[in-house]
C-alpha cells in the first residue's frame, strides 16, 4: 500500500479567467448544463405537485388526519405551504445575478480559487449517467456558494442544497456584510433570491415536514433534475477538523437505491480547503462560549475590514464519484425492501443503518484524503509545540521537516509555486498576521491585546489565539491520527510489546472516536496502518511481537505525541472535572460552562497549560465518547 | 419438462364422457379446416373464423424427432431464417405466415443493433458425430424385462442425445460445437398409462433413474442429465401418448407447437391468452401421476374442493422430480367466433405501463395484452416483410407512416390532420415511443365493445390506436424469436429470453434496472458491442405483471462466450430479485435457477417440498435433480 504515490489531479485557478474578462458577460453566458440522460425537462411546479401527490406524502397526510381528527385537506394545505417555503425554484435570472455578484466578492476575498479540472470532468460525466449526490466538507458558509459558483462556471446543473436554517442565516449575514460594497438595493434582491439556492431544513419531530422534505429530496434525486448537495458533517466545523458524520440525509438519498427506484447513485466527496477561513475568529469566540459578537458592533464581520483582508487561496478537490451500487454489492439483504410497499415509511434495518454509517465514514475519509494542506498548516503545528516564542529559522527548518513527514503519511500538500521554505512560511505568516507575527527573528502568537489586563483577560486572549492557531494544525490531525496514536500509546505504555501497545491504541481510538474520523470497527487495521506509516518513516521497527522506536525515530515519536498532547491532556481535565466536580446528574447545558470554568480556573492558577480544553467542541466530543463507552449514562428527565 | 398428456384431454380416467365427445367434434372440425396445421398467430384468416387453433397435428412429433425437427436448433427443419443471395433476410418453409417472405430491413437492423457482419460467420458442425456420444450403459436384466413389456425403446446414439437437452443457450451451443458429458442410456416410448406404470416399476426394481421428456422445450436446464448420475438413465418420452389433438384449451405458451400438456403441468406453464382461459393451474381439473410410491389422483372432477392443501399443487411445477403425469383433464372452451388484433402506441414506456395497470385494475384485459419497449418495437419493425400491403389496410399503412415519420404536419384530410396534431401534441418520439399489442377473442359484438373500452382507457394515458398490423406482427415475433436465435448463432450473436413476475409498483424500476444491469455487465465482461437488451410486459394480473426480457450480444473477441453469457444472465437474475421480482413466472426453476430457491421460498418452504419428494420417491428414481 503506497500512500504517497496516490496520484492526484492538477489544479486550475478559476478566478484567473474572471480577472481578465467581464463579469457581466460571464454572468450572461450561454448556460446549458448537461443533464441526466433519462431526464424529461419539467417545471418546478410539476415537481412540487409530484411530491404532494406522491404515495409517500399522501400516506403521511392520511395518517396524520386520522390521528388528529382533522380533515386531510387541511393537512394537505399545510404540506403545500411547507413545500412552497422549501421549494427550490431555480430561476435563470437569479443564477446569473449570483454569478455576477459572487464573481465580484470572490475576487476581492480570495487570491485564487483552484479546482481540479479532471474532477469536474468526471462529475460532468457522472451527472449524465446516474443521480449524483455532492458531499462537500463544511468549513465555512461560503462552501455552498462556492460550489454552486463552480458548477455554474463549468456549465453543470446547480445542485439542490439541503442545509440547515443556520446556513440560511449565515448567507443572509454574508450578504449583509457586503452591503457597503454592493449597495443596499442589490443586497435586498440577493436576499429575496437566496432561497433559490437551497432548501431550509428545520424539523423538530414534525412528521409532515419530514415526509415532505424527504420526498422532495428523493424526487429531485430520482428525476435527476439536479444534483443533491448536503453536508455530511451537518454543520460547519468550528475547528477545521472533520466532524463525525450525521446519517439522516444520507439515508434519505440512499433509499431510492435500496428500493431500486434508481439503478445507481453517485456519491461525490468534495474537499474544500481554505488557506484562511473567513470565520476563523468568530469560531474561536464560539468555541470559548462567548456569545457571538453582534455583527454590527464587533466589527468581526464588517465588510470593509473583510474586503480589505486577504483570505488566500481556496482549493476545491472534486473526488472520484463513488457508485453506491458498488459499495452495496454483497452487503444489503434485499428481502426487507421487497416485502413492504415502497411508499410506506420504512425504518431501516440494523444492517442498513450500519451500512449507511460505513458509507458516511468512508466519504468523510475520502474528503480528508483530498484536503489541501498549506505550508501555514505545517507551521502552525510546529509553532503550537514551541510556545510562547520560536526562532524563525528553526520554524522554517521544522516546517520543512514536517512537510516530508506529512507526505509520507499521505497528506496532500500544495506548496505554492515551489517557493523556498522561508518564503512559504513568511507568506503564511503575512496572511495570518492576526494569529502570529515576527518579532526580532522570533515568531510569537498575537495574544498581546491587553498587556496589563486582568489575569482573566490575558488567559482569554491567549486561549483565543491558541484556538485560532489550532484551527490550522487541526487540518493535519486526521492524516496523522493513526501513526500518532501508536506513538502516544508507545509513550504511555512504556512497553515494546505489540499486544500492550495495541490495547492502549485501541483504547485511545475509542476515547477519541468523536474527535477524529475512524472507519467503524477496524481498530486493528488502523493500528497496522499506523505502525506501517511509522515504519515507513523509520520511526519504529516492528517484529512479530514487539515494537521499538529507532534512535532516529524518537524525534518523530515525541513530535507526534506532542501534537496530540492537547487532546490527551484536555480529555484528562474533562474527566477530572466529571469525577471530582460533579456529584449527581447534570444536564448537557450545565456541563459545558462547568468544565469551562473548571479549566479556566486551572489556567488562571497556572496549573495547566492546556488552553484547548476550553474548546466546547472538545468538551462535547469527550462527553459523547464517554456516553458511547458507557462511562456516562444519558437519561431523559 | 416432464410427463405426459394423454388423449383424455377432456375425459378423466380414460372413460368416455360428454366432454370427450365434444372434443372429438372440435378436433374433427379443426381437421376439416384447410389451414389447421398452421400456427394460429401466423395465420390470422382461419383463426378469425375459427378462433384459436390447436397443438400439433395428430402424432405430429415422431419418435425420430430429427426427421421433423432441427437437431441443433429450434423448431421445424424446413423453417429457418437465412440470408438469400441478395443478402436479404428471408424465412424459409411454408409452415408460418412469414414463410418465403423477404425481410428487407432486417439485415440492416442486425448490423446496426449487434455490430454483426455477414462476413463474420460461425458454422455449426453439419451433423452429430456419433463417435463422440457417451456409450449406453444398460443392465441386461433390465433390457430383458423391458422387452417383455413390449414397450418401444431405443439405445440409438441420436435418439439419446436429442433427449439430453432442452433449449437453453448453452445446450444448443454444445450441440453445435461439443458434446454432453452425460446423456440418457435408453429412450422409452410408452403409449398409455399402463406402460408408464410398468416402466416406473421396472425402474424401482432395477434402481434406475427416469427423466420424463415431453416436448423438449425446457429453458431451465431441466432435461440435462446430472453428470454424477451413475445409474442407468431412462428417458421417458411421452410424445407417443398424445393420440388425439385439435382441441381448444386456449392455453398457448409461446412454445406450444412443440411443448406438451404434461410439460405444461410439470412446469406450471402460462399461456398467452391466460386472461380468458387462465394459466395451467386454472385449467386443470384432474391429474393422474405415476410415482415410485404409487398412483396419485383425486377421486372426483370438481371445480373446487376443501380437502387440505391441493395435491395438484405438489404436482404442478414438480418439474419431473416426483413422477410422470399420465392423464390430465383440463377445461375446454368453445372456439371463439371472432378474433381481432390491435395495437396502441404510447409516448413512452411509463405511460404504457400505467395504462396496462389501469386495464388490469378495471379487469378488462383482452385475451392478450402486451407492452413492448422501444427496442422491441423497432425489432418488430425490422421483421416487416416486403409485401406489407397484403398485411395492412390503407389506413393502417398511413398510421404507420405517422409513427415512423412522426411530427410532420400534413393537411390531406381532416382525419389525418387531427391524427398528426395528436402525434405532435403528445410528442411521440420514434426512439422513445412504445407499443401495446392486443388480441381480442369472443363473439363479434362483445369483441368490438371490449375493444372500445380498452382503447378508451389507452387514450387517457396518451395512447393512440396504431392498427391491427402492428399488433399481429408483435405476436408473430414470439413464435419466430426462437428461430432467430439460430440465425444469430451463425453470426456470433448469442442470446436468450428470461422472465419474471413483479408487483405493479415495481414494474418500471425493474425493467429499467435489469436492462441497465445487462448493459453494464456486458461492458465489464469485455463484450465489445452494446448488447440488445429489451423487455415487454407480457401478462397482466390484479397484483402485478409478468415481464419478459430478451438479451443478446455479439460475442466476437470473447473466448468463452457461454460462460460470459451465463454470468450476465445470473447478474440479471440477481437484479430481478433485488427489484422485488420472482425467480420465475412460468419457465420454472430446473437446474438453472436452483441456487435461488432457498431465498425464494425460505428454508422451511424448501424443507416442505423436500419432505414430499422423500415420501413420494425415497430412492430418487426421478433423479433429474431439478428444483430442490
Amino acid at each position: 500500500k503506497e500512500l504517497t504515490s496516490k496520484k492526484r489531479d492538477e489544479f486550475e485557478d478559476i478566478l484567473e479567467e474572471r480577472r481578465l474578462s467581464s463579469d457581466l458577460r460571464y454572468a450572461m453566458k450561454c448556460y446549458t448544463p448537461v443533464i441526466y440522460k433519462g431526464l424529461s425537462p419539467c417545471k418546478p411546479s410539476a415537481i412540487k405537485s409530484a411530491v404532494l401527490q406522491s404515495e409517500q406524502v399522501q400516506y403521511v397526510i392520511k395518517q396524520l388526519a386520522k390521528e388528529m381528527g382533522e380533515s386531510p385537506d387541511i393537512i394537505q394545505e399545510e404540506a403545500m405551504e411547507i413545500l412552497d417555503e422549501m421549494g427550490h425554484s431555480m430561476q435563470l435570472g437569479a443564477v446569473r445575478f449570483f454569478a455576477f455578484t459572487l464573481s465580484k466578492i470572490f475576487k476581492r476575498l480570495f487570491q485564487r480559487v483552484c479546482v481540479n479540472e479532471e474532477g469536474m470532468q468526471r462529475l460532468q460525466h457522472a451527472i449524465q449517467e446516474h443521480p449524483v449526490v455532492l458531499l462537500p466538507s463544511h468549513r465555512s458558509y461560503v462552501d455552498f456558494l462556492m460550489l454552486s459558483y463552480l458548477l455554474y462556471t463549468y456549465d453543470l446543473a446547480l445542485p439542490v442544497i439541503a442545509a440547515g436554517i443556520g446556513n440560511f442565516v449565515c448567507v443572509v449575514l454574508f450578504f449583509v456584510c457586503f452591503s457597503d460594497f454592493l449597495g443596499m438595493k442589490i443586497v435586498g434582491e440577493l436576499l429575496r433570491r437566496a432561497g433559490a439556492f437551497f432548501m431550509r431544513r428545520s424539523f423538530g419531530g414534525n412528521r409532515l415536514y419530514w415526509a415532505v422534505f424527504a420526498e422532495y429530496v428523493k424526487t429531485m434525486l430520482k428525476s435527476g433534475y439536479a444534483p443533491i448537495e448536503f453536508f455530511l458533517e451537518g454543520t460547519r466545523s468550528r475547528t477545521a477538523k472533520t466532524l463525525t458524520p450525521k446519517f439522516g440525509l444520507l439515508s434519505i438519498v440512499m433509499e431510492p437505491f435500496f428500493k431500486r427506484e434508481v439503478f445507481d447513485t453517485y456519491l461525490v466527496p468534495i474537499s474544500i480547503s481554505y488557506e484562511r477561513i473567513l470565520e476563523e475568529s468568530l469560531y474561536a469566540y464560539e468555541l470559548l462560549g462567548v456569545p457571538k459578537p453582534k455583527e454590527s458592533t464587533s466589527g468581526l464581520l464588517k465588510a470593509r475590514r473583510i474586503l480589505s483582508d486577504n483570505f488566500g487561496t481556496v482549493h476545491i478537490y472534486i473526488g472520484q464519484p463513488v457508485s453506491l451500487r458498488t459499495l452495496a454489492s454483497g452487503r444489503i439483504n434485499r428481502c426487507p425492501y421487497n416485502l413492504v410497499p415502497r411508499h410506506l415509511p420504512h425504518k431501516p434495518s440494523e444492517d442498513i443503518q450500519e451500512f449507511v454509517s460505513d458509507v458516511a465514514y468512508k466519504m468523510e475519509l475520502l474528503q480528508i484524503e483530498n484536503m489541501v494542506l498549506s505550508p501555514w498548516v505545517l507551521a502552525a503545528a510546529v509553532l503550537l509545540q514551541n510556545l510562547p516564542a520560536m526562532d524563525f529559522e528553526l520554524l522554517i527548518e521544522k516546517t520543512l521537516w514536517l512537510k516530508g513527514l506529512t507526505q509520507t503519511f499521505g497528506g496532500f500538500i500544495e506548496w505554492p509555486d515551489n517557493l523556498c521554505a522561508k518564503k512559504a512560511v513568511a507568506s503564511g505568516l503575512t496572511l495570518h498576521s492576526n494569529i502570529a507575527r515576527l518579532v526580532d527573528g522570533h515568531v510569537v502568537l498575537n495574544d498581546k491585546g491587553v498587556e496589563d489586563g486582568a489575569v482573566e483577560e490575558i488567559v482569554f486572549k491567549r486561549a483565543l489565539a491558541i484556538l485560532m492557531c489550532a484551527t490550522y494544525r487541526n487540518q493535519l490531525l486526521n492524516v496523522f491520527v493513526r501513526p500518532s496514536l501508536v506513538a502516544v500509546a508507545l509513550q504511555m505504555t512504556r512497553s515494546f510489546r505489540k499486544e500492550e501497545v495495541y490495547s492502549c491504541f485501541s483504547f485511545l481510538r475509542d476515547v477519541f472516536s468523536d474527535e477524529f474520523i475512524f472507519f467503524p470497527g477496524i481498530s486493528l487495521k488502523d493500528f497496522e496502518e499506523g505502525c506501517f506509516l511509522l515504519t515507513k518513516c523509520d520511526a519504529i521497527q516492528t517484529s512479530q511481537q514487539e515494537i521499538y522506536p529507532t534512535d532516529k525515530g524518537s524525534v518523530i515519536v515525541s513530535f507526534l505525541s506532542a501534537m496530540f498532547r492537547p487532546f490527551v491532556e484536555g480529555y484528562q481535565l474533562i474527566f477530572r472535572y466529571l469525577s471530582k466536580e460533579t456529584k449527581e446528574a447534570f444536564t448537557e447545558k450545565q456541563f459545558i460552562p462547568g468544565v469551562r470554568n473548571f479549566v479556566f480556573q486551572l489556567l488562571e492558577k497556572g496549573n495547566t497549560q492546556c488552553y484547548e480544553a476550553l474548546s466546547s467542541d472538545m468538551q462535547k466530543n469527550a462527553l459523547a465518547a464517554l456516553v458511547q463507552l458507557g462511562a456516562v449514562k444519558k437519561k431523559k428527565m | 419438462m416432464a410427463a405426459a398428456a394423454q388423449e383424455a384431454a377432456g375425459g378423466g380416467g380414460g372413460s368416455p364422457s360428454s366432454a370427450r365427445r365434444r372434443l372429438r367434434i372440435i378436433s374433427g372440425h379443426l381437421r376439416g379446416s384447410p389451414r389447421a396445421p398452421e400456427r394460429e398467430a401466423l395465420s390470422p384468416s382461419p383463426c378469425k373464423a375459427q378462433g384459436s387453433s390447436a397443438g400439433p397435428a395428430s402424432g405430429s412429433i415422431p419418435k425420430k424427432r430429427q426427421e421433423l425437427l432441427k437437431w441443433n436448433g429450434w423448431g421445424y427443419n424446413d423453417s429457418k431464417f437465412i440470408f438469400n443471395k441478395k443478402g436479404q433476410a428471408e424465412f424459409t418453409g411454408k409452415r408460418y405466415r412469414l414463410g418465403g417472405m423477404v425481410l428487407p430491413t432486417f439485415k440492416e437492423w442486425i448490423e446496426k443493433t449487434f455490430g454483426a457482419s455477414l462476413e463474420h460467420k460461425t458454422t455449426s458442425r453439419a451433423s452429430l458425430n456419433v463417435n463422440d456420444v457417451p456409450p449406453s450403459i444398460v443392465n441386461e436384466e433390465f433390457l430383458q424385462d423391458l422387452r417383455a413389456t413390449k414397450i418401444s425403446y431405443s439405445q440409438d446414439a441420436e435418439d439419446r442425445v436429442f433427449r439430453a437437452h432442452g433449449h437453453c443457450l448453452h445446450e444448443i451451443f454444445v450441440l453445435r460445437e461439443g458434446m454432453f458429458k452425460r446423456i440418457p442410456d435408453v429412450v422409452v416410448w410408452p403409449v398409455c398409462h399402463e406402460d408408464v406404470v410398468k416402466i416406473v416399476e421396472l425402474a424401482c426394481k432395477h434402481n434406475l433413474c427416469i427423466i420424463p421428456f415431453g416436448g423438449g422445450t425446457s429453458v431451465s436446464s431441466a432435461l440435462e442429465c446430472p453428470e454424477e448420475e451413475k445409474r442407468t438413465i431412462v428417458s421417458l418420452d411421452t410424445s407417443q401418448m398424445l393420440a388425439e389433438s385439435g382441441f381448444c384449451t386456449g392455453h398457448e405458451p409461446d412454445s406450444m407447437e412443440f411443448s406438451s400438456l404434461g410439460g405444461w403441468v410439470a412446469t406450471r406453464a402460462s399461456g398467452m391468452k391466460k386472461n380468458i382461459y387462465g394459466n395451467i393451474e386454472d385449467l386443470v381439473i384432474h391429474i393422474k401421476m405415476v410415482t415410485p410410491r404409487g398412483i396419485v389422483e383425486k377421486n372426483c372432477q370438481v371445480p373446487r374442493m376443501s380437502t387440505g392443501p391441493d395435491i395438484h399443487h405438489f404436482i404442478m411445477g414438480s418439474e419431473g422430480t416426483l413422477g410422470v403425469v399420465t392423464e390430465v383433464t383440463i377445461k375446454i372452451r368453445p372456439i371463439p367466433e371472432y378474433q381481432k388484433y390491435g395495437s396502441v402506441v404510447f409516448p413512452n414506456f411509463e405511460r404504457g405501463v400505467a395504462c396496462l395497470r389501469e386495464v388490469a385494475k378495471q379487469r378488462c384485459a383482452p385475451a392478450s395484452i402486451r407492452l413492448v419497449d422501444n427496442a422491441q418495437f423497432q425489432f418488430g419493425h425490422a421483421l416487416k416483410p416486403q409485401v406489407a400491403s397484403i398485411f395492412t389496410s390503407f389506413l393502417d399503412g398511413l398510421k404507420k407512416f405517422y409513427i415512423t415519420k412522426l411530427c410532420r404536419r400534413k393537411r390531406t384530410c381532416g382525419e389525418m390532420r387531427e391524427m398528426t396534431e395528436r402525434f405532435q401534441f403528445k410528442g411521440f418520439d420514434p426512439n422513445i415511443l412504445c407499443v401495446a399489442t392486443l388480441l381480442f377473442e369472443g363473439d363479434r359484438e362483445k369483441v368490438l365493445q371490449h375493444e372500445k373500452q380498452v382503447y378508451d382507457i389507452a387514450t387517457k394515458f396518451g395512447g393512440l390506436a396504431a392498427g391491427e398490423d402492428n399488433g399481429q406482427r408483435g405476436y408473430m415475433l414470439t413464435f419466430v424469436i426462437a428461430y432467430l436465435r439460430d440465425l444469430g448463432l451463425d453470426y456470433y450473436v448469442i442470446g436468450e429470453s428470461f422472465e419474471t413476475s413483479v408487483p405493479w409498483d415495481r414494474v418500471l424500476d425493474l425493467c429499467r434496472n435489469v436492462k441497465e444491469r445487462i448493459v453494464r455487465e456486458c461492458k465489464e465482461k469485455g463484450v465489445q458491442f452494446a448488447p440488445f437488451s429489451t423487455c415487454r410486459v407480457t401478462q397482466t394480473y390484479d397484483a402485478g405483471a409478468c415481464v419478459y426480457f430478451y438479451f443478446a450480444f455479439n460475442y466476437r473477441g470473447i473466448s468463452d462466450p457461454i460462460h460470459v453469457y451465463e454470468q450476465i444472465e445470473r447478474a440479471a437474475r440477481e437484479e430481478i430479485l433485488a427489484n422485488g421480482g420472482s425467480l420465475s413466472h412460468h419457465h420454472g426453476v430446473g437446474k438453472l435457477r436452483k441456487r435461488w430457491m432457498k431465498e425464494s421460498i425460505s428454508d422451511v418452504g424448501l424443507g416442505m417440498l423436500r419432505s414430499v419428494k422423500e415420501y413420494v420417491d425415497p430412492n430418487n428414481i426421478f433423479g433429474n435433480k431439478n428444483l430442490l
